[in-house]
């Protein structure tokens, strides 16, 4: 995938990611940005929300799995208006509620994640709801390729086609890193897309930081009728950061101030 | 007392359209009834703890009342991170009911036993832990579940148990069977039965006993426990559980912590901190784990002797 420049908006959403790091010196830097712009195409354009009304029972429910990408998941629902900006600055702090994964009780935010491999199970119990109800709001979770190493994934897996959910829509952060290196070396994934196909997923793939490619897939929902959907996002894991990009070191950070930060935000600012 | 708590589970859902059940892998035939008069709230799913907690937890919080049966075992180790994180962190309304508390698979072996289920479920903040005496009791107690916050995990016993409970039944609160001198004998689940047979014989040798039967483990009746506890000098708990983490524990904690004016004499009647070793049936396992009206007898005399 060629490096695009990222637009406004995008690098917007990681400088203000990295104000957040700065304030608490740690954080899950690379995969925020990995998920960064799935973010951005979901919250400017596909979910049904109401940020002066969380709670509105036909919103559409978002569920970020991978919990540890929650930095640019708080900038994006402060920038939507869920709670205001200037709590962002508290993150990690002893008195906030914006913590290194998502809790519930942050407006917006419908489960605490953060151990790995729960968001899609309980994903299926609300689509299941939904369908129940003859509700028409839409699920989404947003799971890792680190986090697809869990059998709880595999194991809702084959029960979002059982149950017939095609109000259900999984996105893969495929960005082939974990925390340890590249997934292929600790376990390959692939071939992927088949997997989730044999799983009885309607499966697309895109470029997970090129706005137009997600949007254009999700604009239409079911992918298919009966059949849950799974979108494949190939992403980079710290996108955005020359240095963070596919690197290891920068999936989990805690030594974030002075000059680390300064060539952070140089590097933000320089990234074509 | 199984048969009991799902005739329940259908009866509260024919009334209340909230009501889900979700079977992991169910014996052939199970609830059927519910399955054919309200199938879109019956879910027969596999054998797939894990999915069926966290599913479950998605369903509660949209609002739904969930009851999820299978073998106790595997409704508490194998899920045990869903319980405390999708289900406990989130207080989701979903009732687990856990077949075979204690050795009534004793003839399956190890794999089978519930013998740690309270005590891990007694360490989740929000859980509620339920383990009834007898279906009589199962019945009162079930209607109750339906509005209670958080999820609950009930310990079923035994089908076919003798019913020894009697009177009103609110969840989180102990019962005084019999009042005594002497000792008290406390009491969880099917225990009740062993000390109400336990009694009859002390009393004969002239020992004059107490009942107070804990049928809700958490949240505990500290009070009233505490308040029981003063009048009497020995103390026994009786539990078909581990002697870690259980009701004997959960007593230990309460009488050690008490400022009582006077030395309390306590002991626990439990399981070992062991695997069970060999099968046979539940019966023949309590008495070769020394939980029997005999044992009780035993050590109650040594006690105040």
């Amino acid at each position: 995938m060629k490096n695009k420049d990222l637009d406004k908006q995008s690098k917007y959403i990681r400088k203000v990611v990295l104000d957040m790091l700065a304030q608490a010196g740690r954080g899950h830097l690379a995969s925020a940005f990995s998920i960064t712009e799935i973010l951005l195409v979901l919250y400017n354009h596909i979910l049904k929300y109401r940020p002066n009304n969380p709670e509105w029972p036909n919103r559409d429910r978002f569920i970020l799995s991978k919990g540890q990408g929650c930095l640019s998941y708080y900038a994006i629902l402060a920038e939507k208006g869920f709670f205001p900006k200037e709590k962002l600055t508290s993150f990690c702090q002893a008195e906030t509620f914006l913590g290194g994964h998502p809790e519930h009780a942050i407006p917006g935010v419908e489960i605490s994640t953060g151990s790995l491999g729960h968001g899609l199970a309980v994903g299926i119990g609300m689509a299941l709801a939904a369908k129940r109800d003859k509700k028409h709001h839409r699920v989404f979770v947003l799971i890792g390729d680190g986090e697809s190493n869990e059998g709880s994934v595999w194991e809702a897996a084959l029960y979002a086609a059982k149950h017939r959910l095609d109000n259900l829509i999984v996105l893969v952060d495929y960005n082939k890193m974990q925390s340890w290196g590249a997934t292929k070396e600790i376990v390959d994934l692939e071939p992927f897309a088949d997997k989730w196909l044999s799983f009885g997923f309607a499966v697309r793939e895109t470029d997970g930081h090129d706005k137009r490619q997600i949007y254009s897939q999700l604009k239409r929902l079911p992918f298919k009728k009966n059949k849950p959907g799974l979108l494949i996002c190939h992403t980079v894991k710290g996108k955005g950061i020359k240095m963070t990009e596919n690197n290891p070191e920068w999936h989990h950070r805690r030594d974030l101030k002075g000059e680390i930060m300064q060539n952070l935000y140089q590097g933000l600012e320089d990234y074509r | 007392m199984r048969k009991m708590s799902l005739e329940m589970v259908y009866r509260l859902a024919k009334k209340d359209k909230r009501i889900y059940f979700i079977g992991s892998d169910l014996g052939y035939g199970t609830l059927s009834r519910f399955e054919k008069e309200m199938p879109e709230r019956f879910l027969k799913e596999g054998v797939s703890e894990a999915y069926i907690i966290a599913m479950a937890a998605g369903l509660a919080l949209e609002g739904k009342i969930v009851y999820i049966n299978t073998i106790a075992t595997f409704l508490t180790r194998r899920c045990f991170e869903q319980i405390v994180i999708d289900l406990a962190l989130h207080k989701a309304k979903v009732r687990l009911i856990g077949s075979g508390g204690g050795l009534v698979y004793a003839p399956l072996g190890p794999t089978h036993l519930a013998i740690e289920d309270i005590a891990i479920m007694r360490a989740i903040p929000n859980m509620t832990v339920i383990a009834c005496a007898d279906a009589k009791e199962m019945e009162k107690m079930m209607p109750q579940t339906v509005d209670w916050p958080g999820p609950i995990y009930i310990r079923l016993a035994k089908g076919n148990d003798q019913i020894v409970s009697r009177g009103s039944f609110r969840i989180g609160k102990v019962y005084q069977y019999a009042q005594g001198k002497d000792v008290l004998l406390v009491t969880t689940g099917i225990t009740l039965q062993l000390a109400m047979e336990a009694r009859k014989k002390l009393e004969r040798k002239k020992i004059s006993v107490g009942i107070l039967h804990v049928p809700t483990l958490k949240p505990l009746d500290k009070k009233t426990i505490l308040k029981i506890f003063k009048s009497y000098r020995a103390i026994i708990s009786i539990e078909e559980h581990s002697l870690t983490g259980g009701l004997g524990s959960s007593m230990a904690e309460i009488i050690s912590e008490a400022d009582f004016a006077d030395r309390k004499l306590f002991r626990r009647i439990a399981l070992p901190d062991a695997f069970p070793a060999g099968y046979g049936s539940q019966k023949e396992q309590l008495v070769k784990n020394n939980i029997t009206a005999g044992d009780i007898v035993q050590t109650a005399v040594k006690l105040v002797k």
